[in-house]
């Protein structure tokens, strides 16, 4: 009923923009999802700032335990960033083919993208594995339950994303370059590069400030 | 909605934005990305940097990476298109920037007049 009412109104303004008298039954050209798969993507960053504003409180609640400059090795946080780095630029290749309509590069870019993710999340969670190897699990301070919230959520992201790039790569096989897919690949390509952002800041405030 | 002036254009395009980049930006993006990363671990690894101009040094090449990152890799930008998602964006580090700093504010500050210093709250040298 009211959401007869409102495209209605919603025909009606187009017919002003458009002088009316054209087709106006394809309106879902994407970039509606974009701007809400955005929105989506803007929320998420919200949930990223609790848990980095917790963090950044806590950061000197040691209880006595290990402290950051005891725990993290930048070296290994560095070739962590690097991985996801390099993921995100052969991202942009897949999109780049997208745009030219080349199925199997997109799909082998987006291979070489999956692989680079997942080389990421295999180092984290080995670095996990070796901090509660270590007794510096998360239940031994506020510092570190609060570090493995962030730094896991992040994971968490990174890990749903190459679930999404495996289910992407057999749409890609068996629909080809659609509307539907490519919409679809570009809500992905928003989601990688942010998750990207959000590592940035996970090297900086966490890590580097950590070491200093 | 500035959507609609596209609306047949990028039907076209299926889900593209006018502007989606291109190698040259990918990879200009990709080298001010490790440029920069390298730039904030030297800061802290290098010991080359004197220690007060650490936090300083790492937040500048950070932001800078941010901004490099929704340049090159998310087209943030300020046109027509992309004037919609800019505008949500700079809300959203609004809000971010009010929940960060105010919680770091309003802890401080109840840290410093309610609880006597113990070493846990102690910054470990």
């Amino acid at each position: 009923m009211s959401s007869a009412a409102i495209s209605a109104t919603h025909g009606a303004l187009d017919d002003v923009l458009h002088g009316g008298g054209v087709d106006h039954h394809h309106h879902d050209d994407g970039s509606k999802t974009l701007l809400g798969f955005w929105i989506y993507l803007m929320s998420d960053c919200l949930i990223f700032s609790g848990l980095f504003a917790t963090f950044a409180v806590l950061a000197h609640a040691t209880a006595g335990g290990p402290t950051a400059k005891e725990l993290f090795e930048l070296p290994y946080v560095l070739g962590e960033t690097m991985l996801l780095l390099i993921s995100s630029v052969t991202f942009g290749m897949a999109m780049l083919n997208m745009h030219a309509g080349k199925r199997d590069k997109v799909v082998a870019w987006l291979a070489v993208t999956f692989l680079f993710g997942a080389g990421f999340i295999a180092m984290e969670v080995f670095e996990f594995a070796k901090l509660i190897h270590e007794g510096a699990g998360p239940s031994r301070s506020a510092f570190l339950s609060s570090y493995f919230t962030l730094v896991g959520t992040h994971g968490l992201h990174v890990t749903s994303g190459l679930i999404w790039l495996v289910v992407m790569m057999d749409q890609m096989r068996r629909f080809g370059l659609t509307d539907a897919t490519r919409r679809r690949l570009s809500c992905l390509s928003l989601f990688w590069h942010f998750l990207d952002i959000v590592w940035i800041c996970v090297f900086t405030f966490v890590y580097l400030r950590g070491a200093i | 909605m500035s959507g609609a002036h596209h609306s047949h254009d990028a039907a076209h395009h299926g889900a593209a934005h006018a502007d989606h980049g291109s190698t040259k930006s990918y990879l200009i993006g990709f080298t001010l990305s490790v440029l920069l990363t390298l730039a904030s671990f030297g800061v802290v690894m290098s010991g080359l940097v004197p220690h007060e101009l650490m936090m300083p040094g790492i937040i500048v090449f950070g932001v800078a990476q941010l901004v490099v990152q929704l340049v090159c890799f998310l087209h943030m930008g300020t046109s027509p298109s992309q004037r919609g998602n800019l505008a949500i964006m700079l809300f959203t580090i609004l809000i971010l920037g009010i929940v960060v700093v105010g919680s770091l504010w309003v802890l401080h500050n109840m840290n410093v007049n309610m609880m006597h210093p113990t070493s846990q709250m102690m910054p470990v040298e």
